[in-house]
């Protein structure tokens, strides 16, 4: 016997927690001296009141589709990813590596061959945890934040010993070539006589985002692998019994993890700076974290959060410029829906749990 | 290298293990407990900026420190809240803690002193003051003995001597009282001290307040060693002390160990920009990284094998 | 037989004038969310008794005596104790109130000391060491009083598991408890184990110590309690004097109607040697022995019976030849060898063979009790080409329709393919679990612990198919801790312990004492100098 709906688990938790989450952002807001509404306001304003503000916030939402959908693949496996960031950065690496190889005729093709440059550093870097995980036991929460530092320390290194502009004075590779440059919303849109704004970063890894999104779907709730990667999740002794090997399934999510996570290099690296900046995933990988945990690890939870995080990125920086409250307020916010959503669950079950429960026993009676 | 160079490196080696000290052993009570802490960055990072904004409005470092160790607290108990009280995660609760410091302490720290989230610069009593102990100068004479006393266990802050000192005590604390067996034993199978008749909720709350305090002494130390607060100053050291803390295998002792080479690896990574032996030259972003790559071997049991207490990470409930 | 219906003797045997009440439980409810767990409970203990709680899975026993014991709060209800009304909120109060109980998993801390265990919670003081000083004097001496000898300083996971219940019980002795609440206290032990638990129970009745023994085994009720209250899915059904019931009459109470206490069966038809295994050692992860060169086999139409307290390697035995486990020897089936530790020892590799599985823990293996029940029918089985649409995609809406005509044959109610598997009883979860297995028309049939955790109402059926699989020539190797079950299903009987098989019995030709002499490792039979030095 279920104690609630079906619905309310799926849909009503998680909204009362972010609603929680933001009554205190917005308390926050109050107590350092602004009006939360005039923030509102000028964070959706600034995020979707125009079409450069609304390519910011494709262009962040794709950021976070990916390190979200990296978060919760590893998730159904009950194995915590928290080295997003570091993988974000080794993709970073291996996208800048294919722009850099050879001159790209077409961005057609330097895509595909940086995705797979992408995907495959990211993965190569979470498989270490991931062996080090399923052969030797060491707990992956631990090794994937030690791979955070290391990957910081590791590219950083590369950065400025062999991809760095001799002569200059920026810690960043040399830009990629036109080739290598991805098409952007403002491209893409203005053969359908849409004007979309040239600034904005948005391009059209927003569109493999979504694939990806879709991808997820199919691989987890169609396909044998998703079954395996499920099962094992949630019981690793039962998935023992059913000839489900353990080691395999750990490191193919965890590369699947590391995989997407490497992915969204084409939209930072590729598609925004064109070339490996210092520090490239700005936090996107903890930010899946977030995301990840707000979509219930399914793909349209994980899309629909990954928009508002990006909507609260681009608004953001909309309120540093006009209301002069840090970008960091984001990560407060971050904060609190981690919280919420994610460790504060059952003070908000229980309560709903009960009240469930009075309302069948009062239909009943 | 001559012997003062040596004695320098060991003296910035004991500056920088201090707040790693403090934050290990911060660790260990609570996770001894079973409650595995990845929020100590952020109780650390609150600690910091509390004490780096209060000291610099009183004048007082002293004062600075209360308020350090009431911010800690105050994240310490969000966390016990989240991961005792309704039974969360406690991984992700210590997560949250630590994006939720990261940035309040911006956003609080910009609304109070509009410098971008820094804090004014400390100075005078705002600072912890050097204790000379005594004959340190009149001993400095002394050939080998004399600038070993003087430079490396003479003159530093109190917080150092409270933090060296706080090791006997945990080990005492831990291994000859009845609070300490209670406390191991709720890490262990909190339902056995449940059914011996003792609160698990109250015991790992303590764990977490002990936790709480450590970490904003350390945190105050952080700030008056820089003279004021810098955002995101912790720069991942609750983590390195987290490390630190699976290297000594959650035991006093070798805490002190494990954070003094990791303070030894940081001193001389500040010093020496690369390391050259013979044509091999270290770069320094691998002395960087040094301590989490020997955390990632130690976790990998290929240097002895590192057995956390049974039941951390886990909430209690009772089975039914 | 007498004919007692649910609605029962209401009334408890009248006390003797000479002994008070120790425990008196009045109108006891508790639920869980949407499960009523205890039902508006009365109950009676006299002082000095002892006096036994039998129901089946389920029935609520634990729960109630977790209740007295301050492990759970009642919704409802009050307790007295010798007479006087007591608030018992946590384990402490019960403490207090002189009670001490023996869980039925042991509540000890694994890398501490016995002494450590014995005085956690009970310190004098806030040192450690005057208290652990105070608490071995007096721990010697409570275990002359009671024979309850253990190494004060010996580390808990070191020792068997009869010593570490003998270290719960001095827990609750230490703690000055008058009243003893023991839950399930036999499940791991051997008769002999059991018989010498008993005698200390009685002992510490005729120091005047009250007794509450949780059970689901008649015999023991019969053997040792003074009186005994029977409960069902959470409620009291009757108390009466053991001396005036009998087995029939409390199982008939256990489940509210007449139980077939007998399987019934025709003779075996054994054809030839299905599973052969010679010489079979397990090691486990942590580098114990737990299987040590063992040889058995079981032929087509036969039901092989390992006997044994549990912990004696019949697990990991299930698990070697379920293929997930590593073990050294040679197992043959229908002639062909086995891989025991390369690349085709796993669960697929052992299906694919035709090699089915019901294994001993359905919770922690034979299902996953977050999936839906369709899911849960094609596990282990899920790369089976019938259940895939393409290379790629699973047919999901096939394996919904082949669940749902699989549960229907099982008779698994409610009859829904959808629901998750952790809202079916027990009972009805096993059945999913043989539904998958036994449909997949299997040589052989591993199947451990088949009605544990299982309703009366759902034994029956149970045991009547896997008789019927029997029939169709299939092998079977059955592992059950209860001899009962052993017993009546088995053709043929091993015994194992400490990782031997101590013998091989017929049914008809033994009975429950020899094969619980040789659950205990003694041998008195003819076969005794093969396996004896063993």
């Amino acid at each position: 016997m279920q104690a609630m709906p079906k619905w309310a688990d799926a849909v009503l938790i998680p909204l009362i927690s972010i609603l929680l989450a933001f009554f205190f952002s917005g308390l926050m807001i109050w107590a350092i001296g602004k009006d939360p509404v005039v923030a509102i306001q000028t964070m959706i304003q600034g995020a979707f009141g125009s079409t450069n503000g609304i390519g910011y916030t494709l262009y962040y939402t794709t950021n976070f589709i990916f390190t979200g959908l990296a978060i919760a693949v590893a998730y159904h496996a009950r194995l915590f990813n928290i080295g997003g960031e570091g993988q974000v950065m080794l993709g970073g690496l291996g996208v800048a590596l294919v722009c850099l190889a050879i001159d790209w005729p077409h961005w057609a093709l330097a895509l595909p061959a940086a995705m797979i440059g992408g995907a495959v550093f990211g993965a190569a870097w979470a498989f270490i945890p991931a062996y080090l995980q399923a052969k030797r036991g060491s707990h992956i929460v631990i090794t994937t934040m030690m791979f955070n530092f290391i990957a910081s320390a590791f590219v950083g290194y590369i950065l400025l010993n062999y991809l760095k502009v001799p002569g200059s004075m920026s810690t960043e590779s040399a830009g990629f070539s036109a080739g290598a440059h991805l098409p952007t919303f403002h491209e893409m849109l203005a053969p359908f006589g849409i004007n979309f704004s040239k600034n904005a970063p948005a391009n059209i890894s927003f569109l493999i985002a979504l694939l990806a999104a879709f991808g997820f779907w199919v691989l987890i709730w169609k396909t044998r692998l998703g079954y395996e990667i499920r099962s094992f999740g949630a019981s690793e002794t039962a998935a023992k019994y059913a000839g489900i090997n353990p080691v395999r399934i750990t490191i193919i999510a965890m590369m699947i993890s590391g995989a997407l996570c490497g992915l969204m290099a084409i939209n930072n690296v590729m598609g925004e700076a064109e070339r490996l900046i210092d520090n490239a995933p700005e936090g996107a990988g903890f930010i899946g974290i977030a995301v990840a945990l707000m979509g219930r690890n399914h793909p349209i939870g994980i899309v629909l959060a990954a928009l508002l995080f990006g909507f609260l990125y681009q608004g953001g920086a909309e309120l540093t410029f006009w209301e002069a409250i840090p970008r960091e307020l984001i990560v407060v916010i971050q904060g609190l829906v981690i919280m919420f959503t994610g460790a504060l669950d059952n003070m908000v079950r229980a309560p709903l749990e009960k009240l469930f429960l009075a309302l069948r026993k009062t239909k009943e009676a | 290298m001559d012997y003062l160079t040596i004695l320098q490196i060991l003296d910035s080696t004991v500056r920088l293990a201090t707040p790693l000290l403090l934050t290990c052993l911060a660790g260990l009570f609570s996770e001894r407990a079973g409650i595995v802490d990845i929020g100590l960055e952020g109780k650390l990072l609150a600690a910091a900026f509390m004490s780096g904004a209060v000291a610099y409005v009183t004048g007082s470092i002293w004062l600075g420190l209360l308020a350090g160790v009431a911010a800690s607290l105050a994240f310490s108990m969000l966390h016990g809240l989240a991961s005792i009280t309704f039974k969360g995660d406690q991984l992700i609760s210590g997560v949250a803690l630590n994006f939720l410091a990261a940035g309040l302490t911006v956003v609080i720290g910009q609304s109070w002193f509009a410098l971008g989230g820094r804090t004014p610069s400390l100075s005078g009593n705002g600072r912890f003051g050097e204790w000379n102990l005594p004959f340190s100068d009149a001993w400095s004479k002394i050939p080998v003995f004399g600038p070993t006393y003087n430079e490396l266990i003479s003159g530093h802050t109190a917080l150092t001597y409270i933090a060296i000192l706080a090791v006997p005590v945990s080990w005492w604390v831990l291994y000859r009282t009845r609070f300490g067996l209670r406390l191991r034993a709720v890490g262990e199978n909190p339902s056995a001290v449940d059914t011996a008749g003792v609160s698990v909720v109250r015991l790992r709350y303590l764990a977490l307040v002990i936790a709480g305090v450590l970490c904003g002494l350390a945190g105050t130390y952080l700030a008056s060693l820089a003279a004021g607060f810098v955002k995101d100053m912790s720069a991942g050291r609750g983590y390195i002390a987290l490390a630190a803390l699976i290297f000594a295998k959650w035991r006093p002792w070798y805490a002190l160990s494990a954070t003094l080479l990791f303070g030894l690896l940081e001193a001389i990574g500040n010093r020496y920009q690369s390391i050259a032996i013979g044509d091999f030259v270290i770069p320094v972003q691998f002395m960087q990284a040094l301590p989490y790559i020997l955390t990632v071997v130690i976790l990998a049991g290929f240097i002895g094998k590192a057995i956390p207490p049974r039941a951390g990470g886990t909430p209690y409930v009772k089975e039914r | 037989m007498v004919s007692t219906t649910s609605q029962g003797r209401q009334t408890p045997a009248a006390p003797p004038a000479s002994e008070p009440l120790a425990i008196e439980l009045r109108g006891i409810s508790k639920a869980f969310g949407p499960v009523q767990a205890n039902k508006d409970i009365n109950i009676s203990v006299h002082k000095g008794s002892i006096h036994g709680i039998i129901g089946e899975n389920g029935a609520g026993k634990s729960t109630l005596m977790s209740i007295l014991y301050g492990f759970y709060k009642a919704d409802s209800g009050t307790i007295l104790i010798n007479g006087k009304e007591v608030h018992i909120t946590d384990s402490q109060a019960a403490i207090s109130a002189g009670i001490g109980m023996v869980f039925q998993h042991f509540k000890l801390i694994e890398n501490f000391t016995v002494l450590e265990n014995v005085v956690l919670g009970a310190e004098d003081g806030r040192l450690l060491r005057p208290s652990l000083a105070k608490a071995r004097k007096l721990l010697k001496k409570l275990s002359d009083e009671y024979e309850l000898s253990v190494d004060p300083d010996a580390l808990i996971e070191d020792l068997s598991v009869g010593h570490q219940q003998r270290v719960e019980i001095l827990k609750a002795l230490y703690r000055q408890a008058d009243i003893l609440i023991l839950d399930e206290p036999t499940g791991v032990l051997t008769p002999a184990e059991a018989d010498h638990l008993f005698r200390i129970l009685q002992g510490l009745k005729e120091q005047g110590k009250t007794i509450i023994l949780i059970t689901h085994k008649l015999r023991e009720i019969m053997d040792v309690t003074d009186s005994v209250s029977v409960m069902r899915r959470g409620e009291m059904t009757d108390t009466v004097k053991t001396a005036e019931t009998s087995p029939e009459e409390l199982a008939e109470l256990m489940v509210g109607r007449k139980v077939l206490l007998e399987v019934n069966k025709a003779p075996a038809t054994p054809g030839a040697p299905v599973l052969e295994v010679e010489n079979l050692t397990v090691v486990d992860s942590h580098g114990v022995t737990r299987v040590k060169g063992i040889d058995l086999h079981v032929r087509a139409g036969e039901i092989l019976g390992i006997a044994g307290v549990a912990g004696n390697g019949q697990t990991e035995l299930l698990e070697v030849l379920g293929g997930y486990q590593n073990g050294t020897g040679t197992i043959r089936l229908k002639g062909e060898e086995l891989d025991l530790t390369g690349s085709a020892s796993d669960g697929q590799s052992r299906r694919a063979r035709g090699i089915a599985h019901v294994p001993e823990d359905r919770h922690d293996e034979g299902l996953i009790l977050e999936f839906s029940a369709w899911e849960n029918i094609i596990f282990g089985y899920h790369h089976d080409p019938e259940y895939q649409k393409n290379a790629l995609i699973m047919d999901n809406a096939k394996i919904k329709k082949i669940a749902r005509e699989k549960m229907e044959r099982f008779d698994t109610r409610p009859l829904n393919e959808k629901l998750e598997a952790k809202s079916f009883s027990g009972g009805n979860q096993q059945k999913i679990v043989l539904a998958r297995e036994i449909e997949r028309n299997p040589d052989l049939l591993l199947i451990g612990q088949p009605t544990r955790g299982v309703d009366i109402g759902a034994i029956e059926f149970i045991h009547e198919q896997i008789v019927a699989l029997r029939d169709q020539g299939k092998a079977i190797l059955l592992v059950s801790v209860e001899l009962d079950e052993i017993l009546s299903l088995s053709d043929r009987i091993a015994v194992m312990f400490d990782g031997n098989i101590m013998g091989e019995r017929l049914p008809s030709e033994t009975d429950e004492r020899e094969l619980g002499m040789l659950m205990a490792g003694i041998n008195t039979g003819a076969d005794a100098a093969q396996t004896g030095g063993a």
